[in-house]
């Protein structure tokens, strides 16, 4: 193990740490809104926008995030769509997760007592007051862990991007190989601060948990 | 609108799930600050019966009518909705399973439907509140959260939240057979002091003594049809159906 070559790259992963904490935290915003949207569109009482909600979530999932990365940003050109590999990355990354993040936003939805929706209803509140004011606030606090694993899988997938030339973590590890011919240290470096953002995040998804626990 | 308009009419309701015919034309009208009681075999289609009369159901044939207004237009999308919400604002409901709602306090519960829907100031909304938890007991659980309350007495805050949209009718669906024998009463006693104030009461129960003490008026279903229908007194002590007496046999030993 060589403990000085740490030393001396440790400075230059923290900064590519950096960008894999920017893209990953763009993507998820991106994928949080998204997600609001399909997830609107899967409860409608529209067949269409049922369907191509579905459609979505069918195509996203079931397809690998590194060829969507590829579809995007080496596809795009051609149709039009030119997009700095940054870029790229992170709405790549926003839109597949997205599709992930719906599945999780409509569980928790689903999850919530029928009941509730009825007694809602019978006061005389409509369908949206009543998702608004009733269903949401019981289905956000369902939502929050599997919402975590869908943010915790996003941030190591953010890996990814590296394959598009983002200068993130992953690309840096590799690219110090060529340098210094210890992948063992480098790759050890690049772990240790994946699982750090992931325990940070973890906690914050803890947190969150606790302050929407009802009663 | 005139003095002899029913509180309540169902015309010729019927209802199928699929293949099943769960109500196969009920006729029952009910006037103002009448109880009635809807008893029968599970099965026999008396939730359904009175989870139409505030569209929770929809019937395939029938009419539903509160206070002369038609429940059960025959309009779709947003029209339906406005006007559904605006009828269901004078029905409360109380369901077996409570369905208060956890995220809110026992104040919030009650206040939610007169300040959203109705637009009463927080200050009047809470006063109400406090008086109808008042008259259910239940004064000292204003800012509590229902999962500190027992089934009894989430039974009696679910009451208190229907009442406060001041409803012209209130439905009842087993309202006690989810609680604890011992819990009963004191919901029950909350229904007999609203029967006493001569509010319009629609009950479906389990419990023939509770049906025989508060009620005007007794329809027992079954198989989706009124097998008989009558005051108390001449219902539980004077069943003119075979039907009705096999019923009762049961259900009164027991």
């Amino acid at each position: 193990m060589d403990i000085a070559l740490i030393q001396r790259i440790f400075p230059y992963f923290l900064e590519a740490a950096g960008v894999t904490v920017v893209i990953s935290f763009l993507a998820f915003v991106l994928g949080m809104v998204l997600a609001a949207a399909l997830t609107a569109m899967r409860l409608s009482r529209s067949r269409a926008l049922r369907f191509a909600g579905a459609a979505y979530v069918s195509v996203f999932r079931g397809t690998p995030c590194l060829v969507q990365l590829f579809l995007l940003y080496f596809g795009g050109p051609q149709i039009g769509i030119n997009l700095s590999p940054f870029t790229a990355g992170w709405i790549g990354l926003g839109m597949n997760i997205a599709a992930y993040m719906a599945e999780s936003m409509r569980g928790a939805i689903l999850a919530v007592d029928h009941g509730q929706r009825e007694a809602a209803r019978t006061i005389g509140f409509g369908r949206a007051r009543t998702m608004w004011l009733v269903i949401l606030p019981q289905a956000a606090r369902l939502m929050i862990r599997p919402l975590g694993v869908n943010t915790v899988a996003l941030i190591k997938g953010s890996s990814l991007v590296s394959a598009i030339s983002v200068i993130d973590l992953a690309y840096t590890a590799q690219r110090y190989i060529s340098s210094t011919y210890k992948p063992f240290e480098v790759f050890a470096v690049a772990a240790l601060l994946y699982m750090l953002i992931v325990i940070a995040v973890s906690m914050l998804v803890r947190l969150a948990d606790r302050r929407f626990a009802i009663d | 609108m005139t003095q002899n308009t029913p509180m309540v009419e169902v015309r010729n309701a019927r209802k199928s799930f699929g293949h099943l015919e769960v109500l196969k034309g009920i006729d029952f009208s009910v006037g103002k600050g009448q109880i009635f009681a809807l008893i029968g075999p599970s099965g026999s289609g008396k939730s359904t019966l009175l989870r139409s009369i505030n569209q929770l159901e929809t019937l395939n044939e029938g009419e539903v009518w509160l206070d002369g207004e038609r429940v059960n237009l025959d309009i779709q999308g947003m029209a339906y909705e406005r006007h559904i919400n605006h009828v269901r604002q004078q029905m409360g409901m109380v369901f077996q399973h409570f369905n208060l709602f956890p995220h809110l306090t026992v104040l919030e519960n009650i206040t939610l439907g007169p300040i959203k829907l109705k637009g009463m100031a927080k200050a009047e909304a809470r006063e109400l509140a406090c008086d109808l938890l008042a008259k259910v007991g239940l004064a000292d659980k204003v800012d509590v959260y229902p999962s500190r309350l027992s089934g009894g007495q989430k039974q009696r805050v679910a009451i208190a939240r229907a009442l406060a949209m001041k409803p012209k009718v209130m439905l009842f669906d087993e309202a006690t057979s989810a609680l604890d024998p011992e819990l009963v009463d004191e919901v029950n006693a909350v229904m007999k002091q609203l029967a006493a104030e001569h509010m319009t009461m629609l009950i479906v129960t389990h419990e023939m003594r509770f049906a025989d003490e508060v009620s005007d008026y007794v329809i027992f279903m079954d198989g989706g049809v009124v097998v008989e229908e009558g005051p108390p007194a001449q219902l539980f002590r004077n069943p003119r159906q075979e039907r009705t007496r096999q019923f009762l046999r049961k259900h009164l030993s027991a």
